[in-house]
């Protein structure tokens, strides 16, 4: 009997659910992407050095703060208060009236980021100084070793917890319903609102949120997996170049 | 004429001293071997001249000039230096013939076709033109380091530093790289090593500088610091090291 059910809701209501996955998607991922690249940002500039006491010494100490204040509030607050605090928040306070989606990318892209900041920098960290060291000793200064030999790595060691980030976001947009954004949440919300089916309209998103995270997990480790390349190598037979 | 002439270098870490008044230079086409135990500076020195390390006192004259001086560019002074590592220091991110060239293209602003060609005129004396598309974690210790010689080499330096480049490779390739080293010796490289392979020290040395405890305790040419030592403490390091 629930099978039935369950059936006739797709039917019944297939276009709604497809559009709330379609923005729990849209949201998620443009939300990673642009959180991926503020953590970028941090992890960079909580990694430069300044040998000497000066302007530039003391500035980037200030910046530096002010964005651990930013990853600290962040991650210390909910996401569901921070979606509250942002839009209505800002509405009333500075009258600033956001369009409930870009409300939510933002939410989500500053909570992202707040976590990848930290991913970053251990990304950075991680790579062995002598190849810092090496790079200095050809004459490359800070930022080309940062851009050319540095960063390259860090992008190919945070991807797995970038993917894990994705998939969180995927599931964590379902709390941006507080302001209205028509994601899976909503939208199943609104069906089963309607037909007072609760079990099979939620059955009905849970195997949505399934699917939509685990071909975002694939998808990543097979990207990991061409980035990486095969392990052996052929030897050249001709002349090369 | 000296290329590049030390004075007075001094060192410390925190409150461990590792290098005191350290004075030598190194002429051009010279090879010069640092030898001396574990501990007893000879890195420190090396990190020193292509300021890994940033000095705690003295100087260090390139071409006639200081280049501990403030307004000196370090970037610039340092591609006159190639450096080879004992771990190699690959970029793991680079195929080989790219770890080659990276530096050409954004340092020296060469172009990718000169660098190219400049690298594979390398990587062919030190035997690796074959693996130009290999990554480094695909090749063996032995070749890594040749790689690496051979990125040190691309940019033409006036000085090449070895920093004990076989102490990390297992016996069987510690001879290819000692072969190659041995070929730019021969070519008239100049050379700064620092090595705790003594029979390879007394085959190519032109000089051969023992410190101990952060000092210069002996200089010479190898037949006479290596076979003859006149000082204490080279004699007992010799006969620890050579059995």
């Amino acid at each position: 009997m629930s099978l039935e059910w369950i059936l006739s809701i797709i039917e019944n209501n297939w276009q709604m659910f497809l559009r709330g996955a379609y923005y729990t998607l849209l949201i998620s991922s443009i939300s990673t992407i642009i959180g991926a690249f503020i953590g970028f940002f941090i992890g960079i500039m909580h990694t430069i050095p300044v040998r000497k006491k000066g302007v530039k010494f003391y500035s980037l100490k200030l910046i530096n703060f002010m964005l651990t204040c930013y990853v600290e509030f962040f991650r210390g607050t909910p996401m569901i208060v921070q979606a509250m605090v942002v839009y209505y928040g800002l509405d009333i306070a500075f009258g600033i009236d956001m369009h409930f989606i870009t409300a939510g990318i933002l939410v989500v892209s500053l909570n992202t980021g707040a976590y990848m900041a930290e991913i970053v920098r251990g990304g950075i960290v991680s790579i062995d100084n002598g190849q810092y060291e090496a790079a200095s000793a050809i004459g490359m200064n800070h930022f080309q070793i940062m851009l050319h030999v540095v960063l390259p790595q860090v992008a190919r060691n945070v991807l797995p917890a970038t993917g894990n980030q994705l998939i969180m976001n995927i599931k964590d947009t379902a709390v941006l319903n507080v302001i209205g954004v028509t994601e899976l949440f909503f939208q199943t919300k609104s069906i089963s609102g309607n037909n007072f089916r609760y079990f099979e309209s939620f059955f009905v998103a849970c195997v949505l949120y399934f699917i939509m995270t685990f071909t975002a997990s694939r998808i990543l480790l097979y990207v990991e997996k061409r980035l990486d390349g095969p392990d052996a190598y052929q030897k050249e037979q001709k002349e090369a170049v | 004429m000296a290329v590049i002439k030390i004075e007075h270098l001094s060192k410390s870490f925190g409150r461990n001293q590792v290098l005191k008044d350290v004075n030598f230079q190194v002429e051009k086409g010279e090879v010069v071997c640092l030898i001396g135990s574990s501990g007893s500076g000879k890195s420190t020195l090396l990190r020193c001249i292509n300021l890994l390390e940033t000095p705690s006192g003295g100087q260090i004259i390139y071409k006639g000039e200081d280049i501990l001086d403030e307004k000196h560019n370090i970037q610039e002074y340092r591609t006159h230096l190639g450096m080879v590592f004992q771990q190699f220091n690959l970029f793991n991110n680079h195929n080989v013939i790219s770890n080659c060239t990276v530096g050409q293209i954004k340092v020296l602003k060469r172009s990718k076709k000169e660098a190219e060609e400049t690298a594979l005129k390398y990587l062919k004396i030190v035997g690796m033109d074959q693996y130009v598309n290999a990554k480094p974690r695909q090749l063996s210790g032995g070749q890594k380091q040749r790689v690496a010689i051979a990125r040190a080499l691309s940019m033409n330096p006036d000085v090449m530093l070895f920093d004990e480049p076989t102490s990390a490779l297992d016996p069987e390739m510690v001879g290819e790289v000692l072969k190659v080293m041995r070929q730019l010796a021969n070519e008239g490289n100049t050379m700064l090593i620092v090595t705790h392979e003594m029979e390879f020290a007394k085959e190519v040395a032109d000089r051969v500088v023992f410190m101990d405890k952060g000092v210069i305790v002996e200089e010479g040419p190898p037949a006479q610091v290596l076979v003859n030592p006149q000082h204490e403490r080279t004699k007992e390091f010799l006969k620890r090291t050579l059995k």
